[in-house]
């Protein structure tokens, strides 16, 4: 991954400050908690949840294991359907890849749909860099752009920022952008969200080049697809004469059959809906209607590091729907941003890890970002084992191992500086070996890991009382993180 | 060695240690969920259709073949139109009660052209009732994708029950993955503040759906 965020303290320091911030915890614990009760109604009204869950979690364990097949197919399926393919391994050469094709077009601004990989790749940066203006047109992604902000969910990037904080924003930024803020803007959201479109609009009308991601790749057919509730993405996709996905290598599905998997999956599980607004797909290129040339980018950046590992490669099976987000104590607490990653919360203790490496201090503390509750495993519509891998991460940091780094096997060493998880994992082993101490643990596991069961025990478990949401303690989080963390690096 | 090369060799060796799993497509993945949920007649599949459209605000109208002209007529007028996008294959009849101004929708026309256009009406594809949602082909009854995208106001004809369908399996067998789609379930609406559903932002904030029947 790139180096947004480089430099970023430790998870437990950036934690601590976070939750200082009390209106940062409020608007976290408001949307999060909003969201968590409806999605929980979306999911209930189908019957076969558990079957669409399973199938979905099977349709990308074999996609992943025959990745190289199916990559190459998409290739032939996008060319044949008149577009061009490129392949990019790390991000320095995505990023390359996309400021030429947009160098090429003779443009120097383009419009974009919200796309973690191009996120991920900092891929705003770096077209800046090259005096080419990116416009994110996604209504959080906006906020957060104009607030000179990162972001701090999946899904809603400005999740941390309330309406109030939002319309001072808009009020103050937008002039310099483009069009200014309504005169008298309130704070209410249809006032928010009527002041961006009138903003953007100009900008979608005039673009000619727009960069997006895609939520999925079909590849028998090259068809992409891209979910969205605003029309930003639809704006995005059709009015530009050239369009330029950047795609993970992992998006890839066999089938067009498989999106009714995912289709009926992905906006239960985000925006907990039984639908999105609106979902575009399309294959190439269609005379007269949308874009004429269209270029597809295929990014790995650490996706095949990540699948060279057998534990931590279940983590490629992410659809980024951000549930695990929503329902995460520690998450609801520490925040996005101090995740240090475009990644957070519980997929991206385990992403960010894996896709960088654990050469970092950031990324070598993310794995204890969690309390092994299990809710994100039991809300991840492809059943990704979260706990599982967090614990793999925390051996692998503590004692080093084998793992591979752009591409080659290398040989960690155990990380320095992290005594205290070294215990934690000394007790986790003890736990092992001593199962009375592992009773409550258990119990916690066989109700939450119906698909495939295993014990999963972490040191210290706090919360392993219930399979539901924990309660919210009336501690602070400093005193909280001390207690189940061995206190790593809080000590003050 | 290309980028190319180096992604799939990385690949390969990454999945070095994963046994040989030669299951086709077919059998790897168990598709034990269910085709359709519930079970409704196609009378109820409609009400379904029209209930769902509803929840995620879009406005639900029904009439037969002959009722629809003054219909799409009376919708325009209420919504206060000046003019209205005509796809190409749109049925000569619908519009024939309208009397605001039709513009044709043309591979030369421009987004700011179309920006100063108040509605467009189209027919779909396919609706699925489950998820309230209709399907937009690009077929010449529904014209380009962007001229049920920059307009305000889009007035979207389900031929009922031909066209609806209970679900999305149901949905993507009928859809051809090589024309363009797009999906629509309610008018354009965004979760960005506050993870609260506001409708209206970049596509068409109004969205009404006529479900029709023969006669
Ligand atoms: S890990 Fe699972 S729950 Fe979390 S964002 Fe990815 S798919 Fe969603």
């Amino acid at each position: 991954m790139s180096g947004t965020f480089v430099g970023m303290p430790a998870f437990p320091q950036a934690a601590r400050e976070a939750v200082g911030n009390t209106t940062l915890r409020g608007n976290l614990r408001h949307a999060t908690h909003t969201i968590r009760d409806k999605r929980a109604r979306a999911v209930a009204e189908l019957e076969d949840w558990a079957a669409l869950r399973e199938a979905g979690k099977q349709i990308k364990d074999h996609t992943l294991r025959h990745l190289d097949r199916y990559l190459v197919q998409v290739e032939e399926a996008v060319t044949a359907a008149g577009g061009t393919v490129h392949w990019a391994a790390d991000a320095d050469e995505a990023n390359e890849i996309v400021a030429r094709l947009v160098q090429e077009t003779g443009e120097s601004e383009v419009v974009k749909v919200k796309s973690m990989a191009t996120q991920e790749i900092a891929l705003n940066e770096a077209l800046e860099a090259r005096g080419i203006h990116a416009y994110e047109t996604d209504l959080a992604e906006l906020i957060v752009q104009l607030g000179k902000d990162r972001p701090s969910h999946i899904l809603v990037p400005a999740i941390h920022r309330n309406r109030g904080e939002i319309r001072d924003i808009f009020r103050s930024e937008m002039s310099e952008w483009g069009r200014p803020a309504p005169e008298g803007l309130t704070d209410t959201p249809a006032e928010l969200a009527e002041a961006a479109r009138l903003h953007l609009r100009e900008k979608f009308l005039r673009a000619r080049v727009g960069i997006s991601g895609a939520n999925f790749v079909v590849a028998e057919t090259g068809t992409l697809v891209v979910v969205e509730s605003e029309g930003n993405g639809r704006m995005c996709l059709t009015l530009p004469e050239t369009l330029i996905s950047v795609v993970g290598i992992e998006k890839i599905v066999p089938r067009w059959q498989d999106l009714e998997v995912f289709l009926q999956t992905l906006p239960r599980s985000s925006t907990a809906e039984r639908m999105n607004p609106y979902t575009s797909m399309w294959t190439g290129t269609t005379d007269e209607d949308g874009p004429r040339t269209f270029h597809l980018v295929l990014l790995d950046n650490g996706r095949t590091d990540t699948l060279a590992d057998e534990v931590g490669r279940q983590a490629l099976r992410c659809i980024r729907c951000s549930a695990c987000l929503n329902v995460c104590p520690v998450y609801e607490r520490a925040g996005g941003h101090a995740y240090g990653s475009v990644y957070p919360g519980p997929i991206g203790a385990i992403l960010s890890p894996q896709l960088r490496g654990t050469g970092s201090e950031i990324d070598a503390s993310l794995p204890y970002a969690s309390s092994l509750c299990g809710a994100c495993y039991e809300v991840c519509p492809v059943a990704i084992d979260i706990p599982e891998v967090l614990v793999h991460l925390r051996e692998r940091v503590v004692q080093g191992g084998p793992a591979v780094r752009g591409g080659n096997r290398v040989v960690l060493k155990p990380a320095k500086g992290h005594a205290a998880e070294r215990a934690a994992m000394r007790a986790a082993q003890w736990a092992f070996t001593h199962p009375g101490a592992l009773r409550t643990g258990q119990r916690l596991a066989s109700r939450t890991r119906r698909l495939h069961p295993r014990t999963l025990p972490g040191p210290g478990r706090a919360w392993s009382g219930s399979r539901d949401l924990p309660a919210v303690p009336a501690e602070p989080f400093r005193d909280w993180w001390q207690r189940t963390h061995g206190g790593k690096g809080g000590a003050k | 060695m290309n980028s190319r090369e180096r992604i799939l060799g990385r690949v390969r060796r990454a999945l070095a240690d994963v046994p040989d799993d030669a299951r086709p497509y077919q059998e790897a993945v168990a598709r034990d969920y269910l085709r359709e949920h519930g079970q409704r007649s196609v009378a109820q599949t409609v009400d379904l259709l029209a209930e769902n459209l509803a929840d995620y605000r879009a406005l639900v109208h029904r009439c037969t073949d002959g009722e629809l002209p003054e219909l799409v007529a009376r919708l325009l007028s209420a919504h206060g139109s000046g003019s209205v996008v005509v796809p190409p294959g749109l049925p000569t009849g619908w519009l024939g009660a309208v009397d605001t101004t039709l513009v044709q929708d043309s591979a030369a026309s421009t987004a700011p052209e179309l920006d100063r256009v108040d509605s467009v009406v189209t027919g779909c594809a396919v609706a699925v009732a489950e998820t309230g949602t209709i399907v937009l082909d690009g077929s010449s009854d529904q014209g380009r994708r962007r001229i049920t995208l920059v307009p305000d106001h889009h007035i979207c004809v389900v031929r009922v029950p031909d066209q609806v369908v209970s679900s999305v399996p149901e949905a993507l067998e009928r859809l051809d993955p090589t024309r363009p789609l797009t999906w629509i379930s309610g008018p354009s609406a965004t979760s960005d503040i506050e993870l609260d559903r506001v409708e209206g932002v970049h596509g068409p904030r109004t969205l009404e759906v006529v479900l029709l029947s023969g006669s």
